[in-house]
């Protein structure tokens, strides 16, 4: 299972990248395993406005079904446009051709709720 | 000792299209007798792009190959829990064949088609001696339609009164079709946990004045019946909420207890389940709905009701949920169930479910210790097994894929949800015990290939038309028709 | 009892194995208020004789189609029925087994749906069909959901009054509790009246629903409907009662409907009372994963060989639970194999003859009412099937005196329309013989025998 030191985590198995402004989400490799072969991935439309826990998209096995939360409020700036034919990026590459959306921060505040990979480590491993 | 070596001719069959040859016919029509005529040519089609062309012999051949690929009630023994796989009787099938019932139309009037109104009528009679219940509808199209059907009046009835409630409470062991029911009527689902079976204090913390309703399925689908109904469905009642129950295992109890004489005040039935109408692969099926008086004036439209020795369908009923569907329900499997109760009476439908129950039991008994049984209370009509017993990293679904090789449909797996794994067993009563011990024979040689040479398992099945199939791969890039290359 | 396999033996044997001596005491855990305390009260069994006869008694107090000229339609079509049907379908291998949950041990069910699948697209051309709904109406209602789940924001549906009344009660009382406004588009020659509906749409519409033919069995000129519509950014539904009409008929797919939705009875199900009829349900790509229903597709085993299962079950109730697209689990199995078969055997050319001989009877009969004294035909549009005469003496009574002479001449439509109360709606099939066409004709006129 790999645990990338330098994202921030979710207790939703969603990781964040934060480049200034711009975080990068996608769901770690602990939610890909659990779910099993990824089938189809359901982005938002780039300009969406979301607010932290909103739901902004979704993510299908063959027999399991998965929302995947916004960690952060802010506006889509970018989606995937892959993900949706290729949903096994999701399963093969998670951290890398399998992020989901970029979002513009409006309010950085929330980023200090997230975990650091330590903790995520630990969270994941006490569920 | 079981035989895996032989199997059945399997080969292979194209689809319709790909059999197509321009220019064949599978079909006479009658020439016509009055002057031709045609449309405005603005309006006409062209001819349908690849639709098949078939002899009538193609035709024939094509659907007989393909139903020898299938496993029916009739093949062999399945056991598929929840769904009450029992035998179809075949006088059912010539009945409701009868030009008098398979060939009237459903705006012929009332007067000129009287028996099968009554046949109706007295199947809503039936049916009320059956559960306890005071009326019927036999409109619903299917279990879920009849759920659907019976929120909708609960709903219904607490608004005549003034009130808005938002909230129904589900048991975790409940059918999907239960909350995606109420979701349909506008609910919020509330999910309780349940230790096997329902406890008052479970639902007292979470009942409150803002419920509409309680959903159960009695017994559950664990097989057990929910020994607090009584109390609960008056802990409910005294917050002014309904309770809801599943019919779905009616058939363990038929002449034993009855919902309606135990406070439920909705329920529907599977005609296809309990009254031995056949599933068809999967319909059509038909769900009548019981409830008690305070919900009669909210029942579809329309019912069939008696006046002065005839019979006519009911319309004026001011405070309807209105209509489910088109015309009167599926007369064609109302039949079919109305022949089964004629034919096995009231004390052999209480045999019915008695035998039921032995037959589960029974399993029950054989395969305890072998298969792990996570709920040991006294179970009824169905027994659930989990796979914690299992070794070699075997799991339910080798189980029931390596069943299939010993010549068996598989049970219910992986529901309820409750049970890690589940393997959920409903043999009905008609079933022998010879049939019954085979069937265990084989689950015992699986647990024992389980330790021993679990690629058996792994790899099944390798007797069928075709072994397991890529759902993955389906459901990326689906292929939903055929189209030509 | 034939049924019930056990001996005394068995149960015995079974009880010692279970370790109990009774069988009573498997029912220990129902507490004893639960119990009911005495025999229920219905008849003794009767024997598989007295029940044959029993019924075929109460099916003689009916009326079948063959025993009486019968124009009726309305939702329900007297068409021949090849034998081969009942035939194929009596395969005890289809009609007992469940649900192909099993694709292992069920391909010949599921290889039968996605055929239907593909017959019902090319039939309405469209690109996505379901495992069928129950019947026209309900599927109607569920395309209805489906349209506002898809659109979001949008909550109001616009009903054709031409859509069979059967459907339009039933999208209500899908519609009861939900968060959905319905509002009517008025009737114009019996047709949708376009004008109305221009005024209707705006922004909050996810979509309209007409009838493809309409109750009337008017032909809607769907096209121009499908461009007022998109124009609003809605979806349209057309909704199918009698769907030999698209053998002949441009299809709602090529006029431009984004849902297409119909009943299947035509196509080789028994009348049977009015049900088991069939939904049919489809729809363009876009709305594959919003779909209502099974669904089954194809695929390969691990040797590469070709095989189906139902897919895209995420949508579904068993996993989704309140969230899942509709709370259906069933498919109208057997139905969808009376109209496979149908389909098959009658082909490309075959449906297409059918339904022009089908267009030609009620022409015929529409042109020789014309010409009565006193009776008119209402709508001046293209019809299929079915069509609307206005009488000169009361619906009811009319009625009354041409079933006194065998015929049942059609369906009064004052009911459903109060415009419309001396309109008889009659339909004439390929089953209605030139000789029955004149009998009611000349009954219609006053003619007595």
């Amino acid at each position: 299972m790999d645990f990338p030191k330098d994202l921030k985590y979710t207790e939703e198995h969603e990781w964040v990248l934060v480049e200034d402004d711009i975080v990068t989400i996608g769901v770690t490799d602990f939610a890909q395993d659990q779910l099993g072969d990824i089938v189809f991935v359901e982005l938002p439309e780039v300009g969406d406005t979301l607010e932290e826990g909103d739901t902004f998209g979704v993510v299908e096995s063959v027999k399991a079904v998965s929302d995947v939360y916004a960690p952060v409020s802010g506006e889509v700036v970018e989606i995937n446009e892959a993900l949706p034919d290729e949903p096994e990026a999701l399963n093969n590459s998670p951290y890398d051709e399998g992020w989901m959306i970029k979002m513009k921060l409006t309010d950085s505040g929330a980023l200090a709720d997230l975990m650091d990979v330590a903790a995520y480590q630990a969270f994941v491993e006490k569920d | 000792m079981m035989n895996t070596e032989s199997r059945g001719l399997v080969l292979d069959e194209n689809l319709l299209f790909e059999q197509s040859q321009p220019g064949r016919v599978g079909y006479s029509l009658t020439g016509l007798d009055v002057p031709s005529a045609t449309p405005d040519s603005r309006l006409v089609r062209e001819e349908i792009t690849d639709f098949p062309e078939l002899s009538e012999v193609d035709v024939v051949r094509h659907y007989t190959r393909l139903s020898t690929w299938n496993y029916g009630v009739d093949s062999g023994f399945y056991p598929l829990g929840s769904c009450t796989m029992k035998y179809n009787p075949k006088i059912n099938e010539a009945v409701a064949r009868l030009p008098g019932f398979a060939h009237i139309h459903p705006q012929t009037p009332e007067a000129l088609n009287q028996g099968a109104l009554e046949l109706m009528y007295n199947l809503q009679q039936d049916l009320g001696e059956i559960s306890g219940f005071p009326a019927i509808t036999l409109q619903p199209a299917a279990g879920a339609q009849g759920e659907f059907a019976g929120m909708l009046m609960i709903r219904a009835w607490h608004e005549a009164n003034g009130q808005k409630r938002h909230k129904v409470i589900i048991p975790d062991t409940a059918h999907g079709t239960n909350p995606a029911s109420s979701a349909l009527c506008g609910y919020d689902v509330i999910t309780v946990a349940s230790d096997g079976i329902l406890s008052k204090e479970a639902v007292a913390a979470v009942m409150d004045d803002d419920v509409a309703a309680l959903m159960v399925t009695n017994p559950n689908t664990l097989g057990l019946f929910e020994a607090d109904i009584r109390e609960i469905c008056e802990l409910v009642h005294q917050h002014g909420g309904l309770v809801y129950s599943d019919g779905a295992n009616l058939n363990a109890m038929m002449g034993i207890s009855r919902p309606g004489d135990i406070g439920i005040d909705v329920m529907h039935f599977n005609l296809h389940k309990t009254f031995s109408t056949p599933h068809g692969g999967g319909g059509p099926g038909s769900g009548p709905v019981g409830v008690v008086d305070k919900l009669i004036p909210f029942l579809p439209v329309p019912y069939v009701v008696r006046e002065d020795n005839s019979y006519k369908l009911e319309y004026n009923c001011p405070q309807t949920i209105g209509r489910l569907k088109s015309f009167y329900g599926h007369f064609g499997i109302l039949v079919r169930a109305y022949s089964y109760i004629l034919s096995m009476g009231g004390e052999g439908l209480k045999r019915a479910s008695e035998l039921a129950v032995l037959n589960a039991n029974y399993i029950r008994a054989r395969l305890e210790g072998e298969y792990d049984l996570p709920n040991k209370q006294r179970s009824l009509h169905e027994v659930v097994f989990s796979e914690d017993a299992l070794q070699n990293d075997c799991h339910t679904l080798d189980v029931a894929k390596r069943l299939i090789d010993y010549g068996y449909h598989p049970p219910t797996i992986y529901f309820p949800l409750v049970v890690h794994g589940a393997l959920m067993i409903e043999p009905t009563e008609t079933e022998s015990k010879q049939t019954l011990d085979e069937f265990c024979d084989a689950l015992l040689a699986i647990a024992e290939e389980s330790k021993n040479n679990p690629e058996l398992l792994k790899q099944a099945p390798v007797r069928a038309k075709v072994q397991r199939l890529d759902e993955t791969a389906a459901a990326r890039k689906p292929k939903l028709r055929w189209e030509r290359v | 009892m034939r049924y019930l396999p056990h001996t005394d033996v068995d149960v015995q044997q079974m009880l010692d194995r279970i370790g109990v001596s009774e069988i009573d005491t498997l029912f220990s855990g129902i507490p004893e208020e639960c119990r009911l305390k005495r025999p229920l009260d219905l008849n003794g069994a009767k024997s598989e004789s007295e029940t044959l006869i029993f019924l075929q008694e109460l099916a003689e107090k009916n009326s079948p189609a063959s025993s009486w000229d019968t124009f009726l339609g309305g939702g329900a079509y007297n068409h021949f029925i090849p034998a081969v049907i009942d035939h194929l379908i009596s395969r005890s291998e289809f009609y007992t087994a469940y649900t192909p949950y099993q694709p292992e041990i069920s391909q010949g069910t599921l290889q039968a749906i996605f055929e239907f699948q593909t017959l019902i697209c090319q039939l309405t051309g469209m690109d996505v069909a379901n495992a069928s709904m129950y019947d026209g109406a309900s599927a109607c209602a569920e395309a209805v959901l489906l349209t506002v789940r898809a659109a979001r924001k949008r909550k109001k549906v616009l009903l054709s009054q031409a859509l069979p009344p059967q459907y339009r009660e039933t999208v209500a009382t899908y519609c009861r509790y939900l968060d959905i406004e319905l509002a009517d588009i008025s009737l114009q020659d019996g047709v949708t009246n376009q004008a109305d509906l221009q005024s209707l749409l705006d922004d909050q519409v996810a979509a309209v629903v007409v009838g493809y033919p309409n109750y009337f069995g008017q032909i809607e000129d769907l096209a121009t409907i499908a461009e007022l519509t998109h124009a609003a950014g809605a979806r349209l539904v057309a909704a199918v009662p009698e769907p030999l009409a698209l053998a002949l008929f441009k299809s709602p797919g090529e006029a431009g409907a984004d849902i297409v939705v119909g009943e299947g009875q035509s196509f080789g199900i028994p009348l049977s009372y009015g049900g088991p009829g069939i939904g049919f349900f489809a729809v363009r790509k876009k709305d594959m994963r919003v779909l209502p229903g099974r669904l089954v597709g194809e695929t390969t085993d691990k040797d590469g060989k070709r095989g189906f299962v139902l897919t895209l079950a995420t949508r579904e109730q068993h996993i989704r639970r309140e969230k899942a697209t509709s709370n259906i689990c069933s498919n109208q199995g057997m139905c969808i194999l009376m109209v496979s078969i149908y389909l098959a055997l009658h082909g490309k050319q075959g449906l297409r003859q059918l339904a022009e001989i089908n267009y030609a009877k009620a022409a015929y009969a529409k042109e020789k009412i014309a010409q009565l004294d006193g009776f008119s035909v209402t709508f001046s549009g293209e019809s299929f099937n079915e069509f609307v005469v206005t009488c000169p003496e009361p619906v009811a009574a009319l009625k009354k005196r041409l079933e006194q002479q065998g015929l049942l001449a059609g369906i009064s439509l004052g009911r459903d329309y109060s415009e419309l109360e001396d309109g008889l709606l009659i339909c004439v099939t390929e089953q209605n013989s030139r000789k029955q066409i004149d009998r009611l004709v000349h009954a219609l006129a006053g003619g007595k025998g």
